[in-house]
């Protein structure tokens, strides 16, 4: 048997990341390009960076894209998939982007099913601004922003943004992944595919939740965040597809 | 042919005639006829109508339109306008032309829903945060605002950078007749050469990946951006001001005043002449970039200045630096919401004279 050989994916530059050691989103930017190429949409897709640690996003992937103000990366997919209906429009958003400052523009652009696909990863923390509370932040859980935990009293509870808009009739494809393992990355991949092949079929709004590692804001070692992602968060956050319409 | 438009419909018009694409806003008062114009409108052209959640999320479709090269529009109002200013300091990092169009309506706050022109200083020094201007084009007429929307895409397709056109609530609601064929309020966009597209998102197909951001953390790029961005409003400054003057030569006052507060000026104006006084009018039609040069040299002959306006005094900043000293700059505004009357321009010009 011939070894797999190790190939980069044409959607990836060759690049270093920016990223920190143990960090999810080296892995999810490549899920993302790789699902591109093996669709072979490269050259007819248009993302769209958040603000947030991906706000470099531009610098790693090879196909169009841009950066967008912090929360409105759905507005600006909007404007260019209502003129360019035949390309294919995604966007990359953290948990402070789409959930706190940007909760209008993704319930709106879900609502009116909008033809594009969501990638949301949530680390419950603030990773860009040195880690302070998320919406998606744990009870409890200790961050710049509540040293002695999350508080309902204070703070409310963590946002569940799959179970919120799979209500949304607007909705065609939610799901929830992780990349803590070889097997729940193979999965996260198959969600990701799944929500571009429901924009490719122009069946509406796709959504994929991750659920993804920030060591240096949870303040852990690499493998304590992949542990505590995969023990912890998930218990709260739920795998699984929430809706396939 | 003659036309009868009201001037928020003869915007609508021009945008069209323009070659708008796409046209996103979210409901305020005093423009929603604009709205509901284009909602009628634009489908059966094949063009976009979307009516957004909020003003934030308007102008970030304004930019998503824009990053594909194609000519997308707002209208708002004041507040409204206010909610979009940092997606227009993020339209001018990213150097992304669109038409932005403010029917000015009565501040702070939410103010109220009459006509006003208290939006001079949000309109001209940027607005939003960072260092940029975007072209301020201030209409009179409704022919005017037919005109100007017609080219206003060209313009900001010219310098890849936002335009905007300010003008109050009244001239929006007013009907006025105008010639569709007439050269009268035409800005002539002069196109040196073809506009460039080559930065478009459009899909990466048969050439290399692009990127657009205004995001510039390495040491001295985010200067080079500035630098580069002051060299653009530099040329806009020398070769895109427009201003209109009405019997300067002669004059012992002339009055400065833009949209509304100008036609109110020019009557004044021309029943004063009639009286046998030396009164004339300067008009700024381009309120960024400012007519500071040409205003100066009228302040070589004429010594006293009138300052108009519907607020209580941000264009008089502009005036008394384009005089440098050399006239005396006098003011009649009226605020909240009030229009200026004739007999009030007048009665103040009899005062300085």
């Amino acid at each position: 048997m011939t070894p797999t050989k190790f190939v980069k994916p044409k959607s990836l530059k060759q690049t270093y990341h920016n990223y920190c050691p143990g960090c999810g989103h080296g892995i999810i930017h490549r899920l993302v390009a790789e699902v591109i190429d093996e669709l072979n949409i490269r050259e007819k897709t248009i993302g769209i960076a958040p603000v947030g640690c991906a706000v470099f996003a531009y610098d790693y992937w090879d196909f169009d894209v841009s950066e967008a103000a912090h929360g409105r990366p759905p507005a600006v997919a909007t404007g260019i998939k209502r003129v360019l209906p035949d390309r294919i429009v995604f966007t990359y958003q953290g948990d402070g982007d789409l959930a706190a400052i940007g909760t209008a523009e993704i319930i709106h652009a879900a609502n009116r099913s909008e033809n594009i696909t969501v990638i949301f990863v949530n680390n419950t923390v603030y990773g860009m601004t040195s880690g302070q509370m998320a919406p998606t932040t744990l009870l409890g859980q200790k961050t710049l922003t509540t040293p002695y935990g999350r508080e309902t009293n204070r703070d409310g509870y963590p946002l569940k943004v799959c179970e919120l808009l799979s209500v949304l009739e607007g909705t065609k494809f939610i799901a929830r992944g992780t990349v803590t393992n070889p097997k729940n990355v193979i999965q996260t991949k198959a969600y990701i595919k799944k929500a571009f092949i429901k924009q490719i079929e122009n069946k509406g709004f796709s959504l994929v939740e991750i659920l993804s590692m920030c060591p240096s804001g949870l303040h852990m070692t690499s493998l304590e965040t992949l542990k505590w992602v995969e023990e912890e968060l998930t218990k709260f956050f739920p795998l699984g597809v929430y809706k396939d319409v | 042919m003659k036309k009868i438009l009201q001037g928020n419909i003869a915007l609508c018009e021009g945008a069209i005639d323009g070659g708008l694409d796409a046209y996103y806003a979210y409901p305020i008062t005093p423009q929603n006829e604009v709205s509901a114009y284009f909602a009628e409108v634009l489908p059966k052209l094949g063009k976009v109508f979307l009516q957004a959640e909020s003003e934030l999320a308007a102008i970030n479709m304004v930019f998503g339109t824009a990053l594909t090269g194609k000519r997308a529009m707002t209208t708002s109002s004041s507040p409204g306008i206010s909610l979009m200013q940092e997606g227009i300091s993020y339209l001018c990092g990213c150097e992304l032309p669109c038409v932005i169009v403010n029917v000015m309506r009565g501040g702070p706050g939410l103010g109220n829903i009459s006509g006003s022109q208290q939006d001079y200083f949000q309109s001209t020094r940027g607005g939003g945060h960072g260092d940029y201007y975007t072209i301020v084009l201030a209409p009179f007429s409704v022919k005017e605002i037919y005109e100007f929307a017609k080219e206003s895409f060209l313009l900001a397709e010219k310098y890849r950078n936002p335009v905007l056109i300010i003008f109050d609530g009244y001239l929006g609601q007013m009907m006025e007749v105008f010639d569709t064929e007439s050269d009268e309020g035409k800005l002539n966009v002069k196109i040196d050469e073809p506009i460039d597209k080559s930065w478009v998102l459009d899909g990466a197909k048969n050439r290399p990946s692009r990127k657009i951001h205004s995001l510039l953390m390495a040491e001295g790029e985010l200067e080079k951006l500035n630098l580069k961005l002051k060299k653009k409003y530099d040329k806009i400054r020398r070769d895109e001001v427009r201003v209109k003057f009405y019997n300067v030569d002669d004059a012992e006052v002339c009055i400065v005043a833009y949209g509304m507060s100008a036609r109110v000026s020019l009557e004044a104006m021309h029943r004063l002449r009639k009286e046998g006084l030396r009164v004339g009018l300067i008009r700024p039609i381009t309120l960024w970039p400012f007519p500071y040069k040409e205003i100066k040299d009228v302040a070589k002959k004429t010594k006293k200045f009138l300052v108009v306006e519907m607020s209580l005094g941000q264009m008089i900043e502009d005036v008394k630096l384009a005089v440098e000293g050399e006239a005396q700059v006098y003011f009649y505004g009226r605020s909240g919401g009030s229009l200026v009357s004739s007999k009030e321009v007048i009665e103040s010009i009899e005062r300085i004279l």
